[in-house]
């Protein structure tokens, strides 16, 4: 019996002597190597590449609508043709999709001029153009707002002064940014009235200090990206010919 | 634990014992070592192509062919090799607005990575839209800290992997970042997020004391440091407040090192945090040498970084 257990304690520490002879970790060597066009590429790996972004390129090379002069966001201080143009085709493109879900029509669009990515340049216009404009993937989203956030965001355009894109609201300013007008849809902004404000989810959650979102009434998740939206609205066109105009000035 | 800390103890005492053992040593080989290599990547947001020569930032820089064929090499030089991604696979180049991530996932396969955590942006076609392109990677998806079991992810991920190399036992866990507040709530649905720390404690355990691994590899998508928000959990937080880690590496903040940072973890022990920056530019290398000789073993693990 005592045997038996010296005999099993001893197989114990035969394996413990093995355990001993477990490899302990004894140096750590850290670096990093840079991937440039010194190293070779994989032609398997690039030929497996190749009809994807063949089927990318032709896809978004395709044309879909040609653009009358280069547009930037600099051009304007308080609006821009590129930012009117967006704006207006978010509304365009996004009103019938939540008119046809909630039976209600959208108010008015408020995006951000920050959110313009890049200027649209003369010539053709492809679904890249749309992917440089908007790299991001929002979504349009429509909130209702009521009129007293609505005058929250009439504020925060007149203390901003940026020609945040804007669509179906004008607004004119005297020389002491002083409100002398503000419509919607062209009617003098109601009390108590809800007001459906397209805009996207990025900003809604207050993006760009946009805080008047988050006091909504309800929020409305149209799953339909900006991008998408652009896309649209350049296929509906032939020639994209937006104007700054008089949707948001400052009478000096 | 108790069991191989008593038999470590009774060993070191007992000298008829070391004779007994010393016959054993024959058949295993004193002067084995091992080498094993953690290649890495982390926030490659689908960018497959290099960047054109035209690039502001990056000119000539990332490309898969190119991070391919570097791989085979090292792979070539140290078969003991891992290749690990520390999440944010997608989102970033029209590969992913057209093909949803299928190709990306097809190439990591085709590189062979080992493993792989998930990123936030990982969830940018909803849970529903990663879901759909797991037939596409033959590679597996850690994650520890977020609790699938009310979507259908529920069953494909797992909270760690052990791979076995040339008798060394790794385990790779995986930890994601809080989604809330950062991805859309319709997007990751009822995906829980638990907390990191704790987690972390409950896998060193299991991984250093039930699967007895040799080292310890966290892969992390919470951030390598959050100077305005010292609260926030972070790679560096992670590492000193825990233990029985070798290796964090990490991503989402899209650091880029000079080189692995050395922190300290709780027992004050060394061990390394690393992250590669973004996009496919650089391959992070992180060599672990093992050893049986105990004279060097005694001085302790030497970084050299």
């Amino acid at each position: 019996m005592r045997f038996t257990h010296l005999f099993i304690l001893l197989i114990f520490f035969i394996f413990s002597g093995c355990k001993h002879k477990k490899l302990t970790l004894s140096k750590i060597e850290g670096s990093q190597i840079q991937i440039t066009d010194s190293l070779i590429p994989d032609s398997e790996i690039e030929a497996y590449i190749k009809p994807f972004r063949d089927n990318i390129q032709k896809d978004l090379d395709s044309v879909l609508a040609y653009s009358a002069d280069t547009y930037s966001k600099t051009d304007g201080e308080l609006n821009t043709a590129i930012g009117n143009f967006m704006a207006d085709a978010v509304y365009d493109e996004a009103n019938p999709v939540f008119k046809s879900r909630t039976g209600h029509e959208i108010d008015m669009v408020l995006l951000n001029h920050g959110g313009i990515r890049s200027i649209l340049s003369k010539g053709s216009v492809s679904k890249r153009t749309a992917f440089e404009l908007m790299p991001f993937e929002n979504s349009v989203v429509v909130v209702a707002l009521k009129s007293q956030q609505i005058d929250s965001l009439i504020n925060y355009l007149v203390r901003a002064k940026r020609a945040h894109p804007i669509s179906n609201l004008k607004l004119t300013l005297d020389k002491d940014f002083n409100v002398i007008e503000a419509k919607i849809k062209g009617e003098p902004i109601k009390p108590d009235k809800t007001y459906y404000v397209a805009t996207n989810d990025y900003l809604y959650n207050g993006g760009d200090n946009m805080t008047f979102f988050k006091n909504n009434d309800s929020l409305y998740v149209l799953n339909y990206k900006i991008r998408n939206a652009l896309i649209d609205n350049f296929m509906k066109k032939d020639t994209i010919k937006p104007v700054r105009d008089d949707r948001f000035i400052q009478i000096k | 634990m108790k069991r191989r800390y008593f038999i470590q103890q009774a060993s070191a005492g007992t000298a008829l014992v070391t004779l007994g053992s010393l016959g054993l040593q024959s058949f295993t080989s004193v002067e084995k070592t091992s080498k094993i290599t953690i290649l890495h990547t982390n926030d490659v947001h689908s960018h497959i192509d290099a960047f054109g020569p035209e690039d502001g930032r990056n000119a000539n820089k990332g490309g898969v062919a190119r991070r391919a064929s570097l791989v085979e090499s090292i792979r070539k030089e140290n078969p003991n090799t891992l290749l690990l991604d520390a999440g944010d696979i997608f989102q970033g180049t029209p590969y992913f607005n057209y093909y949803g991530g299928e190709l990306e996932f097809k190439l990591m396969s085709k590189l062979k990575y080992d493993a792989a955590t998930i990123g936030n942006h990982d969830f940018d076609n909803g849970i529903d839209g990663l879901f759909a392109q797991l037939p596409h990677a033959e590679f597996q998806f850690v994650s520890a800290n977020y609790d699938f079991s009310n979507t259908i992810m529920d069953t494909h991920t797992k909270p760690y992997k052990i791979f076995k190399k040339d008798g060394i036992t790794i385990g790779v866990f995986g930890l994601g970042i809080e989604l809330a507040g950062l991805v859309d709530p319709s997007l990751y649905k009822e995906t829980k997020y638990l907390d990191p720390i704790e987690i972390t404690q409950d896998m060193s355990r299991i991984l250093k004391e039930d699967e007895q691994c040799d080292l310890i590899i966290c892969l992390s998508h919470l951030g390598y440091h959050y100077r305005n928000n010292q609260s926030k959990i972070s790679d560096l937080k992670l590492a000193s407040t825990t233990k029985n880690i070798d290796l964090i590496i990490g991503g989402h903040t899209h650091t880029f090192l000079p080189k692995p940072t050395i922190v300290k973890n709780i027992e004050g022990k060394n061990m390394l945090v690393n992250q590669v920056g973004c996009y496919g530019i650089n391959l992070g290398k992180i060599d672990f040498y093992f050893d049986s000789d105990k004279n060097k073993s005694a001085n302790g693990t030497s970084i050299i970084v």
